[in-house]
């Protein structure tokens, strides 16, 4: 189907371009440009039988609409990882690629650019962060790069949408020129004679955002920095988690919808079986949204206005770390720490992603290399580190009786953290791989692209749990009908009881757990625990077991022998921690 | 000119710059290293280590890079 000429001014058909792959090395701002080019509607996928994801959207072109797909990162077409192996082999699925170029980095990127060249698919250069040339002191012939490449060269910005026109403009110019394939030293010397023509480099003194950069990967003050940085995200979260609650859902839920089941609850006859799967327990002529256990009630309230909340907050400001090119930093900074826990630094990355929600964390571990380093890392984030969902629960409930507990509760977490992945480290056979990453230059976020990022990641959270949550209140309520919980609870109360001094009815909660952390603890509100017993519920309910949602991905991700080692260990460790916090307290 | 003292990434000075010499290592670490702009030829800088053996990070053709304690040891480079 490709049409191509020899020469640089052939030209591909217009009605030939159905998909777009925009190609380059990793923190090209590839990204930023896919949010430029398509509008909201994106997609995130996987690639079928690999671990790696990438997304997927669309743009007009003339009058048709075409595919555009952000490939993964790739710094060559000679796989180094899984992916590039998915890079390499979507290449082919495409009909034009825009290869996004560093023009700060023009040497090492031309790598990639001089492979597809050689390949038979029309190909046009964006030259990204352009503007940072100039800050750095880098000059760039573009005509002469645009010559000596056969192949159209747009300098770009992506964050500000300079030169997206100009791109969109010459997708349609794309060229494939006739180059021969060469070897790997070939192309190093290619590449050095154009850069040798087109790029001039001033040597510039250190700017201040140089001189931060170089600050926030030097021990001490990196420390410093990194303490900054994760309080003030700590605060800025809380902030936005509450001001959301505090002036919009909760608002909304108590002047609008409450009225609106109370209304339901008169139809439904004020009681029953059906009235409280549907509205819940209704007491005083108010609704508990909290407690009362209805579909209508606790299984909008619990996602949409406990949750949703802290998870656009924390998307939010993960995003942005993200984005600004903070979190590299982080990995080089933790990486001794996280040494000693069987993984290296870039798994801080997963972990804290973990405090968002663990399915993403655990599919975020893909990015670690071994087996052996996935298992460690997936089991500490089921273990020791809670999803919003859990830690929304444990701030409207502990919190309550004071912030000493809430640290207790999180502090138990870090400590078991450290033990257990130290422990792991010297029990499961292997060693730990090394880091190895590229640190970007700290840069401006843009807000279009940080925004369809939060956009995505809360769309997935409500579509994972908003069904979960429901068919959970659903399930319980037939249970507590039938009476089940109380049986388990007798069979369980000497566990339950006597190593955790918890009273029986918190199986109940600690068995809903497996469906939602959340509604979990919602289950033990009504219990009127001390805040001891809070506590103790808490850190078992964030140990014992993950969510169902993240079991799936745990066991889709590892396998079922893993998945069953790992569970033996969350519930051991979630009652060891469980008893002896009991003891102690 | 150089005085042709050669030594490991881990062993240079925080601020010193030198030539890659030579990767004591296996081809994919030649080639994970190469992927990332780092091959004998290249002049580097070294930007931080951390501590207790933690990753030295260096910076190639502008560009920061966070290498490992084990594989920066088998980094030899030629001082300036």
């Amino acid at each position: 189907m490709k049409c191509h000429s020899v020469g640089s001014n052939s030209h591909s058909k217009r009605s030939d371009i159905r998909k777009i792959l925009l190609m380059g090395n990793p923190n090209v701002g590839k990204s930023v440009i896919f949010s430029r080019l398509t509008g909201v509607h994106v997609i995130a996928s996987n690639y079928p039988g690999t671990t790696v994801g990438y997304t997927r959207g669309f743009m007009k072109l003339g009058e048709e609409a075409a595919e555009v797909i952000d490939v993964p990162g790739a710094y060559t077409l000679e796989p180094n990882s899984e992916a590039e192996e998915v890079a390499l082999r979507m290449l082919d699925t495409g009909d034009v690629i825009i290869n996004v170029v560093n023009a700060t980095n023009l040497e090492r990127n031309l790598y990639l650019t001089l492979q597809l060249l050689e390949r038979d698919i029309p190909v046009v250069v964006a030259l990204n962060m352009w503007d940072d040339t100039k800050h750095r002191g880098i000059h760039i012939e573009l005509d002469k790069l645009r010559e000596l490449l056969g192949v159209p060269v747009i300098p770009t910005v992506a964050t500000t949408g300079e030169g997206i026109k100009e791109l969109v403009g010459n997708i349609l110019r794309a060229v494939s020129p006739d180059n021969p394939v060469r070897s790997r030293d070939e192309r190093w010397t290619t590449i050095g004679s154009i850069i040798d023509q087109v790029q001039r480099v001033i040597h510039r003194h250190h700017t201040w955002r140089e001189r931060l950069e170089d600050a926030s990967v030097k021990p001490l003050t990196g420390g410093i920095i990194a303490l900054a940085v994760l309080a003030s995200a700590f605060l800025v979260i809380r902030f936005i988690g509450e001001s959301l609650i505090g002036y919009v859902l909760d608002p909304l839920f108590n002047t609008l919808w409450a009225p609106v089941l109370l209304r339901l609850s008169d139809l439904l006859g004020g009681s029953g079986f059906l009235h409280d799967i549907v509205i819940g327990k209704i007491a005083g002529g108010e609704v508990n949204f909290v407690e009362s256990f209805g579909l209508l009630s606790s299984g909008l309230y619990v996602p949409f206005a406990m949750v949703l909340p802290y998870i656009i907050a924390f998307y939010l400001v993960l995003g942005l770390l993200e984005d600004i090119g903070y979190l590299p930093r982080l990995a080089v900074l933790m990486d001794t720490i996280m040494h000693r826990l069987g993984l290296h630094g870039y798994a801080i990355i997963p972990t804290l992603l973990g405090l968002g929600c663990n399915v993403p964390a655990i599919l975020a571990t893909r990015v670690l290399e071994s087996k052996r380093e996935r298992f460690i890392a997936a089991t500490l984030i089921s273990i020791a580190v809670p999803c919003a969902a859990l830690q929304a629960m444990i701030f409207g409930l502990v919190g309550q009786h004071g912030v000493q507990y809430v640290a207790i509760v999180y502090g138990t977490l870090f400590v078991v953290w450290i033990i257990l992945g130290t422990i792991l480290n010297r029990a499961v056979k292997g060693f730990s791989p090394e880091l190895l990453i590229e640190i970007p230059p700290y840069r401006l976020p843009s807000w279009r692209a940080v925004l369809q990022k939060l956009w995505m990641r809360a769309y997935g959270f409500l579509a994972e749990a908003v069904p979960i949550i429901l068919g959970a209140v659903l399930v319980i309520n037939i249970l507590l009908f039938l009476g089940v919980f109380g049986a388990i609870a007798n069979f369980t109360a000497p566990v339950v009881t006597g190593l955790l001094g918890l009273p029986k009815e918190a199986v109940t909660g600690l068995v809903i757990g497996f469906l939602r952390k959340d509604a979990a603890l919602g289950m033990l509100a009504p219990l009127a625990l001390t805040a001891k017993q809070l506590v103790v519920g808490s850190v078992v309910l964030a140990m014992f077991f993950p969510c169902i949602a993240a079991f799936v991905v745990f066991l889709r991700e590892l396998g079922a022998v893993n998945m069953l080692k790992s569970a033996g260990i969350m519930i051991s460790v979630a009652l060891i921690t469980g008893g002896i916090l009991n003891l102690i307290l | 000119m150089s005085d042709g003292k050669q030594i490991t990434l881990v062993r240079m000075q925080i601020g010193q710059s030198g030539i890659v010499v030579q990767i004591q290592g296996g081809h994919g670490l030649v080639n994970r290293l190469n992927s990332l702009g780092i091959r004998p030829g290249k002049r580097i800088i070294k930007v931080s280590s951390m501590i207790m053996r933690g990753p030295v990070t260096i910076e190639v053709d502008r560009a920061q890079v966070a290498i490992g304690f084990g594989m920066a040891n088998r980094i030899i480079v030629e001082l300036d």
